[in-house]
């Protein structure tokens, strides 16, 4: 067995047991729900009702029932799918990149920060979706063989390769995530009495059996898909970028995207799984497995990420002016002092500034104020998008065509919407599924465990 | 004789290798090793080999990129040639930076589903199989080493029990088959 250095933090605390992870995951799911998780999904799927019924008014009307006009084209529909892709980005870089490194405390989170992922795409992908207008030609986006020709897809267009970064992202953590959950599931099937549980359980498991030759390439598969959703999870958001960076609008047309948008990704996913873990941590009673150091690590993770987020607007700023092209400089000095200030001067509170504080080891370790932060760097990771769209577009090369951005009812009312149903998907999650990754939290409990570690240092002496 | 299948169960992965590496050394062909989740260092002891799931999955890369480059050579080189935006698709070579990205994708693509197929299928883990591991607690905390006298000519089940006292086995079950 791997022995671990004394001085490194238990991440299990307690004295607990194989058996006792078994029961504290798979006795939440094999009892009633608490009263708490009723509450909570039907605000959420009222929400979510109300914003399906948007995006149904709005297919069914056209795309002229949100706020665009001619000068501003894109601005809360590509801002949404922004902010939801980077969202997405924090379960894979967990599962795939902090496997990599061998980071042992990724094993109580990952299970949790994929899920959060795969509902975080969904809902991005809904934006260019119906931002399509005729979302029933949805598939034209593939290059099938058809009646103008073939008249075939662009490939030289960065929008053709966000629809190939997006679906292979999306397909590729859902099966990532699959994978580790089988065994998982097996767990939850010989542990059920419930023969209708038994049953969709032992359905889900696939007949997993946990012998010899199953765990070794079941870990072979793990390392193996972790090593090449590593460059997927940095090329989707670089992806992302090039649909702004490849244009030629001042602000957008910038070789700095690529990194900037992907260490913004992990810091607002790493924002929203703080957000998500605290509440579900405290709710379900996972505190021995989800301590107080993995929120710590988290929030080194979004004060480093944030930091770099911080370089990059100012960079940005920076080149603008040495540049020496007016129009580049304009887009700059119009984001801070234009009608968009509050926008702007928003997003460098929330990402530059606030999240400095988490220097100081006493707030980093508050679970209170890293809830609340984790909430703030939502807000303002979501302005920067809003920021980096809206402020370089209203403004273009005409003065006669200078415009605001006015959102309607349809833009907030698809907005919350995804929020709704990324909740209610989220918490049929929390109710049915495996929180943590049993198998995984097992393997270190012997080497990390809070109990174990005391017997170990005792031996010693 | 009755062949018979034995189950030696362990409350601990250390002690189950230790049980483990003591059959072996007595000439004893373990059949397989069952745990809740994978016991580092157990595949050597009773012999089983490497997995090529990771050579498979650079195979079905490989196969990816050939075929997304043939693809978009047909789509847009050979068969259509747009230009768009003063930017023509001229030829496969002078074009290749703007299709790297659909060219990388379509490799992750197909080495990971790939793979993850692959797996499914030689666990033999599909939709709708059965449970097959012998002991429900297998996937709780009980980690079991199975041991088949049909593979075992000249070793009784009493004289395995004995070899395996001292180890930490808690139960020791036989079954016939």
């Amino acid at each position: 067995m791997h022995a671990e250095a004394a001085i490194r933090e238990p991440l299990i605390l307690g004295h607990k047991t194989y058996a006792d992870i078994t029961n504290d995951i798979v006795g939440p799911i094999d009892n009633k729900a608490p009263r708490g998780w009723y509450i909570l999904i039907s605000i959420a799927a009222l929400i979510a009702a109300y914003g399906t019924g948007c995006i149904l008014y709005l297919i069914s009307k056209g795309i002229g029932t949100w706020g665009l006009n001619k000068t501003v084209d894109w601005a809360w529909d590509i801002t949404n799918f922004v902010w939801w892709v980077g969202i997405g980005h924090a379960g894979t870089l967990i599962s795939a990149v902090l496997l990599l490194f061998r980071q042992k405390w990724r094993m109580a989170i990952n299970r949790s920060a994929e899920a959060m992922t795969i509902f975080a795409v969904i809902m991005a992908a809904t934006f260019p979706g119906i931002h399509m207008g005729r979302i029933w030609m949805a598939y034209w986006v593939f290059p099938l063989p058809n009646q103008f020709g073939s008249l075939w897809v662009n490939f030289n267009s960065p929008l053709l390769w966000d629809v190939f970064a997006i679906s292979t992202y999306f397909s590729v953590s859902l099966v990532f995530w699959y994978i580790g959950l089988i065994p998982d599931f097996a767990t939850i099937r010989d542990k059920v009495t419930r023969p209708v549980m038994k049953k969709v359980y032992g359905v889900l498991s696939f007949g997993w059996t946990g012998n010899a030759k199953a765990w070794t390439r079941f870990e072979e598969v793990s390392l193996v898909l972790a090593g090449i959703a590593t460059p997927l999870v940095f090329s989707v958001h670089s992806v992302v970028s090039f649909d702004f960076a490849t244009s030629v609008i001042p602000g957008w047309h910038t070789t700095i995207f690529p990194p900037y948008f992907v260490s913004g990704a992990v810091f607002s996913g790493f924002a929203m799984v703080q957000t998500l873990l605290l509440v579900m941590r405290k709710v379900m009673r996972l505190e021995a497995y989800i301590t107080k150091k993995h929120i710590e690590y988290m929030n080194i993770v979004i004060i480093v990420t944030g930091s770099i987020v911080g370089v990059a607007y100012i960079t940005e700023l920076f080149i603008s002016w040495y540049s020496g092209v007016e129009y580049e400089s304009y887009a700059f000095i119009n984001r801070a002092t234009g009608p968009y200030f509050w926008a702007y001067w928003s997003m460098m509170t929330c990402n530059v500034i606030s999240p400095q504080l988490f220097w100081f080891k006493k707030l980093r370790t508050n679970l209170g104020f890293t809830f609340f932060m984790s909430i703030v760097v939502n807000i303002g990771m979501w302005f920067e998008r809003f920021v980096i769209i809206v402020t370089s577009l209203h403004r273009d090369y005409l003065p006669s065509s200078w415009t605001m951005f006015h959102p309607t009812w349809v833009d907030v009312g698809v907005f919350l919407g995804t929020i709704g149903i990324f909740f209610t998907l989220y918490l049929l999650f929390a109710r049915f599924f495996p929180v943590l990754a049993l198998n995984e939290v097992k393997s270190i409990l012997k080497g990390s465990g809070e109990s174990y570690k005391q017997q170990a240092a005792h031996h010693h002496h | 004789m009755a062949n018979k299948v034995i189950y030696a169960v362990y409350d601990d992965p250390e002690q189950l290798k230790d049980g483990a590496r003591k059959l072996v050394s007595a000439g004893i062909r373990v059949k397989d090793v069952f745990s809740p989740f994978p016991i580092h260092g157990i595949d050597p002891i009773i012999g089983v080999k490497r997995t090529r799931l990771a050579i498979a999955s650079f195979m079905f890369g490989i196969t990816g990129t050939c075929l997304a480059l043939l693809g978009i050579w047909y789509f847009n080189i050979f068969d259509w040639p747009m230009n768009i935006g003063g930017k023509p698709s001229q030829a496969l070579y002078k074009n290749l930076p703007a299709f790297i990205p659909v060219t990388f994708e379509f490799t992750v693509l197909c080495a990971a589903h790939g793979m993850a197929i692959t797996y499914l299928i030689r666990n033999k883990t599909l939709p709708g199989m059965p449970a097959r591991n012998p002991d429900p607690r297998t996937t709780d905390d009980k980690f079991i080493i199975e041991v088949r006298t049909a593979d075992n000519h000249g070793h009784e089940p009493q004289g395995i029990e004995g070899l395996l006292q001292g180890t930490g086995m808690v139960e020791f079950n036989e079954r016939a088959c």
